[in-house]
């Protein structure tokens, strides 16, 4: 019962991480960018359901509507204004450039809202379900529903429509895609915004789950869905839940084994082992340099 | 079609007549004009002239390192010129985006098979096909009855395409895992999908064997009969360049050194020394 509990809790952090590592892949699945701010965005919608519902007093339905479309904007915009410029810079500058857009986001909360943690209201009555002896949180059940839910939309989404398409063409070959009279910042545009929801969504599982928002949040849990999309292989959309599920389990096991101080080491050991062994990640293919 | 009207002189040395003595139908679909680039202090490709008719076939040969896909490059706008101008159909193309100038009229094949190799054969023709499609994501998305009338027509134009080919039986193939000649017409097929005036092939068929050419020969001719497009192909196979090309250029150094038609070229004793080598043949 108590392991019950433990796969439910593995798998509601995992789906957490699985949504915030879809982001990192498919950003860097389309321009081979590792976007660092963003587990920022999800600071960022953590802190518009706290307004929205603490400061505003407005529904809940309308926190998590408000949270998802700021994020998605936000991430748009990050990357029309510093991504995009950069798009035939050395890729070492947009790296640069990312971080340089967390630290914003970070410090700029940090001046808007102070450092001290807000408390982000519960979005509805999240009492434990019992059946019979077994008690289930309906938060984590939630949770766990709308990642698979949400996962399977991006799968369709890139595997069937002509966005899709668009997307895995100009992954594969930007100059090529061009070629073809495919809009190539049209469709970055969209990976960004794709990605952002998805922080957006995660961003409002976070705060169901840990009911705070803080600046620095986005740090750690936007460096675990790092580990989670690496570990699965960068680049892959099923790779990344992987990843993100090895991440959530590892982590809440080594915690009930009472070793919870040593949860964030685990990942990060998890990770070099995992780079040491199978270097692409679990389910990453060797990319050729293109010319 | 009269052979009058398909010899064609592909490269035009002196100016200002671009178009003499001869009738291009038009205006000539594909033109360019003093064209150059340098790289740095290296010039690859200097005052490189053409007029290419509405449906001829011509070639550009030349060795290594000639400037062969650098001029592909620059008529793509992957490059943008040092020096002169190109004119599809009438219209600069200076400062057009390579989505533009492939809705302009113009694709092209890769040297280097650069097919999207993760996606199926039909996908790949799909997005080809996709410059001309006006789909919105909400009618992909929902699967709105539009959807399924516009994937029906562009699944029965992939598989029209295909038929060039005869390729229908890879449609659910992953593109990655055809044969390489297949890969070549796939990528052709790929270029024919978004409406070109003019086709640009970069060695079509490279790493093909003679059989395999001597088809890929009579499809380029089928291909232009059926599409009524121009072709431009770089090659190093002579006996496609010359069984086919109505037209051909040599070029060296970045520089035309010689042109006319295949006949002319082959006895011209500057292409068989930069081309051929020195040794020469026959």
């Amino acid at each position: 019962m108590t392991f019950l509990t433990q796969v439910l809790n593995g798998l509601q952090l995992g789906s957490i991480y699985a949504l915030v590592a879809l982001g990192y892949t498919m950003v860097y699945g389309i321009i081979l960018l590792l976007n660092f701010a963003h587990g920022d965005i999800i600071m960022v919608g953590a802190y518009i359901s706290w307004i929205v519902m603490a400061q505003m007093g407005f529904h809940p339905a309308i926190a998590i509507l408000l949270s998802v479309v700021g994020c998605t904007l936000l991430g748009v915009m990050i990357d029309k204004v510093a991504y995009a410029p950069l798009r035939n810079a050395p890729r070492l500058s947009i790296l640069i450039t990312a971080i340089g857009v967390s630290y914003f986001l970070e410090n700029g909360a940090q001046l808007v809202f102070g450092a001290d943690a807000k408390v982000v209201p519960p979005y509805f009555d999240a009492s434990p379900l019992s059946f019979g002896s077994v008690q289930l949180s309906p938060i984590a059940l939630l949770t766990i529903a709308v990642t698979v839910v949400s996962t399977a939309i991006l799968t369709f989404l890139v595997q069937k429509t002509k966005l899709g398409k668009a997307m895995r063409a100009v992954s594969e070959d930007m100059g090529a895609a061009r070629l073809m009279g495919i809009n190539v910042n049209t469709t970055i545009s969209f990976t960004f915004a794709v990605g952002s929801a998805l922080a957006g969504i995660g961003a409002v599982l976070y705060a169901m789950a840990y009911t705070q928002a803080t600046p620095t949040m986005g740090i750690m849990l936007g460096t675990k869905a790092f580990v989670a999309a690496v570990l699965g292989g960068i680049g892959s959309i099923p790779g990344a839940v992987i990843g993100g599920l090895l991440v959530g389990f590892a982590e809440v096991f080594v915690s009930a084994i009472g070793l919870s101080v040593w949860k964030d080491a685990v990942v990060f050991l998890l990770l070099i082992i995992v780079l040491i062994v199978r270097p692409t990640g679990i389910l990453g293919r060797t990319m050729n340099e293109k010319v | 079609m009269t052979s009058e009207k398909k010899r064609s002189v592909l490269v035009q040395m002196e100016e200002p007549n671009l178009i003499p003595e001869r009738d291009l139908g038009h205006i000539p679909v594909l033109q360019a004009k003093h064209l150059g680039i340098d790289f740095g202090g290296l010039t690859a490709v200097d005052d490189f002239n053409l007029a290419m008719g509405r449906t001829e076939i011509s070639g550009l040969i030349g060795p290594n390192g000639a400037g062969k896909t650098t001029i592909f490059n620059l008529l793509t706008n992957v490059y943008k010129p040092t020096r002169g101008t190109v004119l599809l159909d009438g219209y600069d193309t200076a400062g057009k985006s390579m989505v533009q100038v492939n809705k302009m009229g113009i694709a092209r094949t890769f040297q280097n098979i650069r097919l999207f190799s993760k996606m199926t054969v039909e996908e790949n023709i799909l997005v080809g096909l996709g410059n001309s499609m006006s789909t919105k994501l909400v009618t992909d998305l929902f699967r709105l009855p539009q959807h399924w009338r516009q994937e029906a027509e562009f699944h029965d134009k992939a598989m029209d395409l295909l038929a060039i080919f005869d390729m229908q039986k890879y449609a659910k193939a992953q593109a990655g895992s055809l044969p390489y000649g297949a890969q070549r017409r796939l990528e052709i097929l790929r270029a024919l999908g978004t409406r070109p005036k003019v086709l640009l092939l970069d060695e079509p068929a490279a790493g093909m064997n003679p059989a395999e050419t001597e088809e890929l020969m009579e499809n380029i001719q089928k291909i232009r009969d059926e599409f009524q497009i121009a072709i431009l192909l770089i090659e190093h196979d002579m006996s496609l360049v010359m069984g086919v090309c109505e037209a051909v250029g040599v070029l060296d150094y970045g520089k035309i050194i010689a042109k006319g038609t295949p006949e002319e070229i082959q006895n011209d004793p500057r292409v068989i020394e930069a081309y051929l080598g020195k040794q020469g043949v026959n």
